[in-house]
Order: structure tokens, then sequence, then C-alpha cells
């Protein structure tokens, strides 16, 4: 009740326009800002300390990671943490194949996932909702449910431990929701712009190529992207399907390397920066596509 | 995607799937077994108590820090907030999970410092204690699966007529009064959607819980996904994995259909 009065007495005041009342609510805003800030300042140090925790750690020698009192700063700087994660092997395999793995599913499901989305566009199949339906229902089956009957095809047809395993069951989650993405962009593209080319003698595929390619472009990036990250993260299915080392994701060899060499915590922690650095940037750089790519194809219906 | 799922179906009604080639049909052996088993109740309370833990967690945590940065400041601040504030969410869950047991390590940077607070008397161990596991673990997740929320109501918040705001202002309406006659009917249809969703998703959750707790210390964070997994990948038993993995279907089922209709409905985030 009393934060309704002091309100009610402001605009009150300002109603009988005397100066001074006009100064007292912008002090008010001023002290409320001020509360804003100080709100938000506290919640991103509360929320932010997990990771500037380990940038810090990943910068001190490892010792220094349980000094009593705690080191918010490092003493002295040091990258040696992360040469050694790059001089390893095995580190560079991870990468390497975290990237090949990601870099492979996303062309051949944006390429493969815009093709439909234009078919589904231009040609009536089924009706929208069925498909749209089917995808979102796609998305929601528990992974854990399908790792079991996947193990027993990938096993079946002797792709267990293979990077063509893995793609192929990558390619089962991100076709379905590229397909959706690219029929959510190409919709906006208008079918006169086919038609006038067909009349001046183009082929449909040059369609495709020349006319709707370019115009799509945007949405195709960021469906990308989207693509690459479900790929990078991913967890479940690259640990269950992989058995060696040199089959393992980044995430897979991080979660190893978490039983087999606990105590170097500023190795871990570089490897984790250094994973997480592709995500970071690709979110900053493109957070507009990001978030809208995520509302229109991940979430909405 | 059909034929996965009929054939964990499947399975679930056989013995001795994948591993042998002569499996048997059992009927429903592998489900009244499990109906027995209290490990299988255990895991099934813990996920309810994880899912709705963590997205009651999400929802407050995300609309404050949403409301928080749609306040009216400087556009400059406001975006690096907002990136830092999404931060948590970029981190794959593997980092998360390692990032947090650097934190909660016995000797590590929380213990020393609610020690200090004098919050706590002795070293917690709080991802290997048995009462607190659960606990730290919905910490954990709260911390780490906020951001998509925030950003949900932010879009929300963003898309509210300001004119109903200056009316409500005139009319001589409070903060709290705005806030719950006016944000949150308005944002319902969002809060809704996103909830739903975020049941569906936490509710199968396996890569954050798998590699903090491992579902232990004993089975105090044992969840659906995780029995399943540990059922099928660690004692390869993989008729009953797909029992659980079938019950855990069933519960996801019922919350997308409940998804699915209000899609039908008026509302779109």
């Amino acid at each position: 009740m009393s934060a309704n009065q002091v309100v009610a007495g402001d605009v009150t005041s300002i109603k009988k326009s005397t100066g001074r009342s006009i100064i007292s609510l912008s002090t008010r805003e001023r002290i409320n800002r001020a509360f804003i800030y100080l709100g938000l300042i506290i919640s991103s140090a509360v929320v932010g300390f997990p990771v500037y925790w380990m940038i810090s750690v990943s910068l001190r020698p490892n010792h220094e990671t349980f000094a009593l009192p705690p080191k918010l700063i490092p003493d002295n700087i040091s990258f040696d943490a992360y040469f050694k994660v790059f001089r390893d092997d095995a580190f560079i395999t991870y990468f390497v194949n975290s990237y090949m793995l990601g870099i492979i599913v996303t062309i051949l499901s944006v390429i493969l996932g815009t093709l439909v989305a234009y078919s589904f566009t231009r040609y009536r199949f089924f009706g929208d909702g069925i498909a749209k339906t089917f995808v979102i229902t796609t998305q929601m089956v528990p992974a854990i449910t399908l790792l079991i009957p996947y193990f027993g095809v990938i096993v079946l047809l002797g792709l267990y431990d293979t990077t063509a395993g893995l793609i192929l069951t990558y390619l089962s989650f991100s076709l379905p929701y590229c397909i959706v993405m690219m029929t959510g962009y190409l919709k906006t593209i208008p079918k006169d712009f086919d038609e006038a080319a067909i009349i001046d003698g183009c082929s449909r595929i040059k369609v495709l190529y020349k006319i709707i390619m370019p115009l799509a472009l945007p949405g195709m990036a960021s469906t990308a992207i989207y693509t690459f990250l479900l790929s990078w993260n991913e967890f479940l299915f690259a640990l269950a399907l992989t058995r060696s080392e040199d089959m393992r994701t980044l995430p897979v060899g991080i979660s190893m390397f978490i039983g087999e060499h606990s105590l170097k915590w500023d190795e871990m922690m570089a490897l984790s920066a250094l994973g997480s650095i592709p995500v970071i940037i690709m979110f900053i750089v493109l957070q507009r596509y990001f978030v809208s790519g995520l509302s229109t194809g991940g979430v909405k219906g | 995607m059909i034929f996965p799922i009929l054939q964990v179906i499947e399975y679930s009604f056989y013995d001795n799937v994948i591993v042998t080639s002569d499996s048997t049909f059992v009927g429903f052996d592998n489900y009244k077994e499990l109906a027995f088993d209290p490990i299988f109740w255990t895991s099934i309370f813990n996920t309810i108590i994880f899912t709705v833990g963590s997205v009651v967690g999400h929802l407050v945590v995300g609309i404050f820090l949403a409301l928080l940065i749609n306040s009216p400041i400087h556009p400059v601040p406001r975006a690096i907030f907002r990136t830092l504030l999404v931060l948590p969410w970029l981190f794959t869950a593997v980092v998360v999970a390692l990032n947090w047991q650097l934190l909660l390590h016995p000797f590590g940077i929380i213990n020393y410092a609610l020690k200090d607070f004098g919050i706590i008397d002795s070293h917690v161990d709080w991802l290997g204690d048995e009462s607190v596991a659960m606990a730290t673990l919905l910490v954990i997740s709260i911390w780490r699966g906020y951001p998509f929320l925030m950003i949900s109501f932010l879009s929300g918040l963003q898309s509210i007529d300001k004119s109903m705001y200056e009316a409500a202002k005139i009319d001589g309406a409070g903060w709290f009064r705005i806030f719950f006659s006016i944000t949150i009917p308005q944002l319902k249809p969002i809060i809704y959607g996103v909830a739903l969703l975020d049941l569906i998703w936490t509710f199968q959750l396996f890569p954050l819980v798998w590699l903090t707790t491992g579902g232990g210390p004993g089975r105090a964070t044992e969840v659906l996904s995780t029995y399943t997994y540990r059922f099928a990948f660690v004692d390869f038993e993989f008729s009953k994995a797909s029992t659980v993995a079938v019950i855990l279907l069933t519960f996801t089922a019922v919350l997308t259909i409940l998804y699915l209709r209000k899609g039908k409905g008026k509302s779109e985030i």
C-alpha cells in the first residue's frame, strides 16, 4: 500500500506541475536506477564468478589452486597450462574430432535441410501442422530413450566407435531442426520470385541456387551456427557410441580427464576455457540471430 | 524417429536384448521387476524433486533478472549485463560440472568463503554428502539453466504495450500491483510455454547430473536418465534400461501433449 501511495503522490505533484516535484521525481528515479544497477552488478558477479574462477585458475600454477587464503587474482599469471594442453596430442585429437564432426554435420544438415524446406514451401506434401508437430515431438523424446535403439542399430551396422556412426546419429537430430528453421525462413521469400525466374527460363535448381540461396543466407547462417553448437555440446551419444581414445569428442575427452587426472586443475580449466571459446565468440558476434533463431525454430510451434 | 521408439518399447518386453542374439519374450516381467525395485522409486522421486526445483528456480531467477535488464537503463550497460547474465548457458555440461567441482571442492573457494563468514563450521563435501548433494545439484542446475528463460521473458517483456504501464501509474498502481496485474498476466502465455518446455527438458536431463554427481553419492541424486544409462552402459542390462526408458518416455509424452495443446491455442512464444 505504501508504495502505491508514494507513486500516487508523485503523480499528483507533477500534475500540479511545480518545479520542485519534478526534481523530486527525477531524484526518485535516480535512486531507483542506482538500485537497478546495484542489482545487476551483484547478480552478474554471483553468476559470473564460476566463469571468472575457471579462467583465473587456468592462469596460475597448479599448486596455487587451493592456496589459503584463496587468491582472487593470481600472483603471477602464467599461460603454462595452455601450452601444456596444446602440446598434448590427445587434446589436439579431441579438438579436431569435435570441429570435424561439427562441420560435417552442419554442412550436411543445412544443405539437406534447405532442400527439404524448399520443397515444403513450394510444393504441398502434407499439412504444415503435421510436419511441425512431428518435428517438435522429435525434440521432446528423451535422448536416453533413443540411445538404446540407436546403440542397437549402430552396433548392428558395424558403425560402433566410428565417425560415420556419430555423423549419422547427429544428423537424425539436426536435420529435423534444420528443416523447421529453413521452412520458416523460406516461407518469407515470395513464390513470385520463383515463378518470374522460371518464366525467364530458369530451372528449379538454378532458382534455388541463384535466387533463393542469396536471400536465405542469414537464415542459413543462424541455422548453421545452432546446428554446430548442438553437435559441439553433445555428450551422451558421443560417450555411449565411442570407445577408443582417438574417437573422443571434446566433452567426452574432458569428462574422461576428470577421472584420470583429477589433480591437474590448471590444465583442466585451460581445456574448459578453450572448449568454451567457440561457443562464446559465436554467441557474442551473432547474439541477435541466436536469440531470434532460438525463439523461431527451437521454441515456437 | 518412430521406429526407434517402437524398438525400445519392444526391447522392454524382451530379455537380454542387444548383448545376445537369442532374446526371449518375457511380457511385463521387466516392468514387474522394476515396480519392486526400491531404487527405481528413489529415482522417480529424485527426478521429480530435481525437475520441479530446477524449473521453479529457473522461473524465479529468470523473471527477476529479465525485469532488471528490462528496466530503463542505458542501452550499452544493458547489452553488457545481458551478455554477462547469459554466460552460464553457453558452457557445455562437462565444463559446468568441472567448474563446480573445483568451486565446491572440500578445500575450494566456496567452503573457504562460507567458513570465513561463519555460515558453516567445517568444510562440507557438497557433492559427496548425501544430505546436501541434491540441493547442491539444484543450485548448479538453476545456475546453468535460467538464461534460456530469462531471454524468453525479456523478449516477452519488450512486447508488452508501454501505455499499459503508464495508464497504471497514472491510476496510482504501485510496483507490486503493476507486476502482478500487468506484467505477469501479459507474460502468462510465455511463462506457461517456457515452463513446460523446461519441465520436459529437465525431466530427461542427463549430462549435467551424470557429470557432477553421477547419480551419487549412493543413490542420492539418481534420476531416471542416469538410472537408464547405468542399466544400459554400466551393467549392460539393455532390457531393463529400455523399460526405464519407456517409463521416462511416457512422462515426457504427457508433458509434450500438454505443450502441443497449448501451442494450438492463442499463445505463441
